[in-house]
């Protein structure tokens, strides 16, 4: 057996990692791919949690969560196509027309 | 009990009957849409009419009581609970009276829209019967609230030029007054286990200390509707530019709404704190007296100095209710109706005026009873019922609430009514002022020559108001009579309650 | 001995003038003028026949009889009934009210067909007649009531019909605007005095429980005695109202003005009857005066610097009417100094007479100024300036007009004070108490009564004697007999009117006595008769003296030179109407206009619209925190849930 501070760790590093790309890049498939890492991130130390508890929920989450992902991607890319159409661009910096 | 038949019901939903025969109509029979609200209304005021014939006036006690479970709030019953008492009587019939006069005084005033105005104004009278009838506390404030909503719309779609400003002041005034209501009334419901008024009135329950905040959140939104000064700055601006049959509506019954507040919930239930604020009530309302004759005086707007007016003659309910003795209660109690009649009257006479000319800016007018000299005779009389002539309706109970403001103890001084007195002389000044610029002297505009004199529908509309005018000044027996018993109890509660703490 | 009794036909002396003017109110205008007039002065007539039927039942039943008609305002121990009161105060009220009423009727039949042709609008005839009816009944209701409150509805229904009459050519005027605004002037000052009276009855129900007469005048002097500082405000906001209806300093300034009304109203509702009501209180309510010393001083002096003032002022008027209304203001001041002296019979003796000889003149006036109107028209004076009122245009009218000049000069005598009219017998007996009992009083009254008569002999000359002055007097002419019949009449009765309480017979003393309880006789001292005759004398004397020499056009009058500015103080009316506008009327306004404008637009409105524009800009502030970047906003999740979770651990 590893010791979960090792998945726990990858999990950390695999969030900040997600956070700072969120944060930092201006393009908006790459923001995509950074919300992914964090949604993995949460999955690991899903995952992690139900293998050291012997529980079966956390697995059953990671499953929600991998579906929602996968919609929202969906959803999320047919949003980016559309935009992309209009604006001829997807830098996220550009997309500040909902400003109050 | 048979359910079907209690007048009380009948009474207040009859006119949802007729708001939805409205709908159903098309919106181009104009004729239809008129006649179908008339005739509504004209049935409620009948339906009224046959609930006063079995209204047992000697009995103070609220009748006709009608008690349905409605809603269970946790251990708490929320009922749908309708009575009447010689207090509301008064204004349950005012309701209904006045409405088929103002409907009447739409015929040509109101030309586009005509099916949401009907139905809006049917919707109304629903609300305020609902209002002077619901004996429990969310009931009354679900009607309370329920009155906005048509009152909004009849402005802001059918006024005049600020009529979206005058909708939303009007709106924003009366929630802000009544969400601290209804913060009370979960209060009192929540602590007390009941919204029962008739449980909670005269129960003592509520203690002294408790009771000045929750005077404080009823006062403020019964304040404000009256309105009591300095929260008045609605009604103007709401006056002006509503339509006319809105402003007679908002000045004959929804301002009473506030009054009538302060007497069914404010007396009763927080009698301590009724008697402690009372000085301060009636200062305030011998202000308002004093302000808005002052204010009137100069206003360039007929329906802004009418408007004024109505605070000047609400102060004298508000130190009549306060004075809590019989003269001034009863006093009060008729002057919520004499306002309803003589500034219902006078708002009729402006919008008869605002048809032939379109405007409503005393400077336009002058000299009009040379040539609408029937009309000039109709509006005499009705300015000088606001006066406060001896004969007419306004002196009685002006002089009954001064009378009772005077002698009454609660309020500790003879200078609160002394100076209210002055308003009479004030009153004169504008109200006289008034008739002057738009009637006498020489006809200085030429438009002004060829108006036409009243119509035998707008005779019809002023006619039964002025009626009662001279009625309720020669003979106002039968009105004291009608409310005497109520208004004994309500005294002796109050006073009883206000004993019992100190 | 069984007599007949018509106290029960007491309330016919409201009904009969309410059914005239209703009947007029519905066919009026369709019948006629004939019809019209002559029907309100049969509801009046019969009116009159009432009150003489009443007094023939008081003179063999002299006690006081209220007939109940039914309830008013009955609340908790507040008990108002309508109830009539018959006694012989009251009866003589009603019987100058409906008798000198009928003549001025009468007269209106033929005046205002003259005044309805030459003001433009005939179809105002009938009106005239309503609300002289509905006069007669406020009136009618002011003098029968049974209690304070009743009186009260008469004493603000005349306060009413005074409006109403003064602005009865409502677009006539100064700037059109003029008539209308004397009116309303005569109802608001009037409701100064009314706000007095209403206090004073507020005052009164709360000491006494009650307005019923009886009652109230029953328990006063047992109120005096526990609190007499009560007593004193009552009798003095009384007198404020008081001064209000009966033209007293300080509130007398609407009278003058009222002059605006047809004359038939300036002589029934001006001078005879309506402003008397204020004598007619304190003579009801002398019990309380008498209980009351330090009152009485003050109604007394109130009285007598208002009939000398008033005088004054009477001296330096050019309008005809305006001499009169003066007149009419300083003969009040006479009787309200009599009853504040405690000699309220010779106050009533001067009332009734004064009804007389002062309706007299005002009649007589008015047919003075339409014998100059048709003077004009027939000389064709097309200019607009031209007033048929002022006397600087008449001159020598005596052999134009020379019926009217007649019965003018017997009214004219009768006032100053002419042995045997009835003015000299009622204003001695006002001299007699004051030379009596108050030496101050009776020199002021004095001086006053010389003025009067001086006033009126200047009149007297400047209309009717020299030569005339202008074309229109030249070409006046006399009036028809509707209208020299009535005048007839009331100068018989100036003549006659002394008879009533002759020194020594004392008729009316004797008759008032059953209700104002028995008073001292006032005797008659040749000393007080001598002087004030010889006074009366000399004015007259005076004024022919000084008056009957000059007839340029350019009129000036001769006194001015003698007084120069004192006259001019009196020809400007002591400048109390412009004092007035600058401390009551400017101030109210500038003040009504500071609340509206500035306090209730700018500040009370504010209120609400400054929490609308405080959520605003708050509103506006946080907005820019939504600047629409998605990094912007996912950095603020983070630091919040960081925030969170940093409390979770550290908590």
């Amino acid at each position: 057996m590893i010791p979960i501070a090792y998945p726990l760790v990858l999990a950390v590093i695999l969030f900040c990692m997600g956070i700072v790309g969120f944060l930092l890049r201006k393009n908006a498939i790459v923001i995509f791919m950074c919300l992914e890492l964090m949604f993995n991130a949460a999955n690991l130390v899903f995952i992690t949690f139900a293998n050291h508890y012997q529980v079966i929920d956390g697995q059953v989450f990671v499953v929600f969560v991998m579906t929602v992902a996968a919609a929202e991607v969906a959803v999320g890319l047919a949003l980016m196509v559309t935009i992309f159409r209009t604006k001829q661009s997807i830098d996220i910096d550009q997309m500040n027309s909902l400003k109050g | 009990m048979n359910i079907g038949l209690n007048p009380l019901l009948l009474v207040t939903f009859f006119p949802l009957v007729g708001a939805l025969v409205v709908l159903l109509l098309k919106p181009k029979w104009k004729t239809a849409l008129r006649w179908t609200a008339l005739v509504t209304s004209l049935i409620t005021f009948g339906l009224s009419i046959w609930m006063l014939t079995r209204f047992n006036d000697i009995d103070p006690e609220i009748q006709f009581e009608l008690n349905l479970p409605w809603i269970t709030l946790g251990n708490n019953q929320i009922g749908f609970h309708l009575g009447i008492d010689g207090i509301s009587i008064l204004m349950v019939l005012l309701t209904t009276f006045l409405m088929p006069l103002a409907i009447l005084s739409t015929w040509k005033a109101v030309e586009e829209r005509i099916k949401g105005f009907m139905a809006f104004f049917l919707l109304l009278e629903v609300g305020m019967l609902g209002v002077f009838l619901s004996l429990d506390m969310v009931l009354f404030y679900v009607f309370w609230e329920f009155t906005l909503i048509p009152m909004y719309f009849l402005i802001g779609l059918w006024g005049g030029e600020r009529r979206v400003y005058a909708a939303v002041k009007f709106f924003l005034y009366t929630m802000a007054g009544s969400v601290l209501m209804l913060a009370g009334i979960l209060w009192i419901g929540l602590q007390y286990g009941s919204f029962d008024l008739t449980q909670l009135s005269g129960s003592g329950l509520i203690p002294a200390a408790a009771q000045l905040w929750l005077f404080g959140a009823f006062g403020l939104a019964f304040a404000i509707k009256v309105p009591m000064f300095p929260l008045h700055s609605w009604l103007p601006d709401a006056h002006t530019e509503a339509p006319t049959a809105g402003s007679v509506i908002l000045a004959g019954i929804l301002l009473k709404m506030g009054a009538y507040g302060f007497l069914r919930f404010n007396l009763p239930l927080f009698p301590n704190a009724t008697v402690t604020l009372a000085p301060w009530m009636a200062g305030l309302a011998v202000i308002g007296i004093l302000y808005g004759a002052a204010v009137a005086y100069l206003q360039k707007d007929v329906k802004r100095l009418v408007a004024y007016s109505s605070i000047s003659h609400l102060g004298f309910v508000v130190l009549g209710i306060f004075a809590l003795n019989l003269q001034g209660l009863q006093g009060a109690i008729l002057q919520m109706v004499n306002h309803g009649l003589s500034t219902g009257a006078l708002f009729l006479i402006v919008g008869m005026l605002y048809e032939r000319r379109h405007t409503r800016l005393l400077e336009n007018f002058g000299g009009l009873w040379k040539v609408v000299p029937v009309l000039g005779t109709l509006a005499l009389i009705t300015t000088l019922s606001s006066v406060g002539l001896p004969g007419l309706n306004g002196f009685v109970s002006e002089f009954t609430i001064l009378l009772g403001a005077f002698s009454s103890t609660v309020i500790g001084s003879p200078w609160f009514a002394g100076v209210a007195t002055l308003g009479v002389i004030l009153a004169a000044v504008y109200l006289l002022f008034m008739f002057q610029k738009l009637f006498l002297g020489p006809v200085t505009h030429e438009e002004n020559k060829k108006l036409k004199d009243v119509s035998a529908r707008e005779i019809l509309i002023l006619t039964p108001i002025l009626i009662f005018a001279f009625w309720i000044g020669i003979y106002p027996k039968p009105f004291f009579m009608l409310m005497a018993p109520a208004v004994e109890k309500l005294t002796a509660l109050v006073q009883s309650a206000a004993l019992l703490a100190h | 001995m069984e007599t007949v009794q018509f106290f029960n036909l007491v309330p016919w002396v409201v009904f009969l003038p309410l059914i005239g003017l209703t009947v007029n109110l519905l066919v009026g205008r369709k019948l006629g003028e004939i019809f019209a007039g002559s029907f309100a002065s049969l509801a009046t007539g019969l009116a009159f026949v009432v009150s003489i039927l009443l007094a023939v039942s008081l003179s063999s039943h002299p006690e006081a009889v209220t007939i109940p008609l039914g309830d008013w305002i009955t609340i908790g121990t507040l008990t108002v009934r309508w109830a009539f009161r018959v006694d012989t105060l009251s009866v003589v009220m009603m019987l100058v009210v409906s008798g000198v009423g009928t003549l001025i009727h009468i007269y209106s039949i033929g005046y205002m067909h003259n005044d309805v042709r030459h003001n433009g609008d005939t179809g105002r005839y009938a009106r005239f007649f309503i609300f002289l009816n509905l006069f007669i009944a406020a009136m009618m209701i002011l003098v029968s009531a049974d209690n304070f409150l009743m009186m009260f509805v008469g004493w603000e229904g005349v306060g009413l019909c005074s409006y109403l009459l003064i602005g009865f050519w409502f677009e006539k005027g100064k700037n059109g605007t003029g008539n209308a605004e004397a009116a309303k002037k005569a109802f608001i000052t009037n409701r100064i005095g009314d706000f007095g009276l209403l206090i004073a009855m507020f005052l009164i129900f709360v000491n006494f429980g009650t307005f019923q007469f009886d009652e109230v005048f029953k328990q006063a002097g047992q109120v005096a005695a526990v609190k007499p500082g009560v007593m004193l405000l009552i009798t003095l906001f009384m007198l404020l109202g008081v001064t209000g209806k009966s033209a007293q300093l300080p509130l007398y300034v609407w009278l003058p003005d009222a002059m605006a009304g047809p004359t038939p109203v300036s002589a029934l509702i001006h001078a005879a009857t309506m402003v008397t009501a204020g004598v007619y209180l304190v003579a009801r309510s002398s019990i309380f005066y008498a209980l009351v010393p330090t009152a009485q001083t003050v109604v007394m002096w109130v009285g007598a610097a208002t009939a000398l003032f008033a005088a004054t002022i009477a001296l330096g008027q050019y309008d005809i009417k305006k001499v009169l209304a003066y007149s009419t203001i300083s003969q009040l001041g006479f009787m309200v100094a009599a009853v504040g002296m405690g000699a309220t019979v010779a106050g009533m003796f001067h009332l009734v007479t004064h009804a007389f000889f002062k309706g007299l003149l005002f009649l007589a006036a008015g047919s003075v100024i339409q014998g100059v109107e048709r003077g004009m028209h027939h000389a064709n004076h097309a200019s607009h300036d031209f007033d048929p009122q002022d006397m600087r245009q008449m001159g020598g009218l005596r052999k134009q007009t020379p019926l009217t000049f007649r019965v003018y000069l017997i009214g004219a005598l009768a006032l100053s004070g002419i042995a045997p009219l009835a003015g000299f017998f009622s204003k001695d007996e006002i001299l007699v108490s004051a030379w009596q009992t108050q030496p101050a009083i009776f020199i002021v009254l004095v001086l006053a009564a010389f003025l009067t008569a001086f006033y009126m002999g200047r009149q007297l000359t400047m209309v009717f004697f020299g030569e005339p002055r202008t074309e229109a007097a030249e070409k006046a002419s006399e009036s028809p007999l509707v209208v020299t019949l009535p005048l007839m009449i009331l100068a018989l009765l100036s003549v006659l009117g002394g008879v009533l309480n002759l020194p020594g017979v004392h008729t009316l003393e004797t008759w008032l006595s059953h209700t104002l309880g028995e008073g001292e006789p006032g005797h008659f001292v040749w000393v007080v008769a001598g002087i004030s005759l010889v006074l009366a004398l000399i004015g007259l004397g005076l004024a022919w003296m000084i008056y009957s020499r000059k007839t340029d056009k350019a009129y000036v009058d001769p006194l001015k030179r003698a007084l120069g500015s004192l006259f001019t103080g009196m020809e400007n009316k002591w400048w109390v109407d412009e004092l007035y506008a600058a401390i009551i009327l400017n101030p109210y306004r500038a003040f009504a206009q500071f609340m509206a404008d500035p306090v209730d637009l700018g500040v009370i409105d504010r209120i609400g619209g400054g929490l609308a524009a405080g959520t605003r800009a708050l509103a506006e502030s946080i907005r820019k925190l939504q600047n629409g970047y998605i990094r912007s906003y996912a950095l603020l999740m983070l630091l919040g849930l960081a925030a969170i979770m940093t409390y979770l651990f550290l908590r």
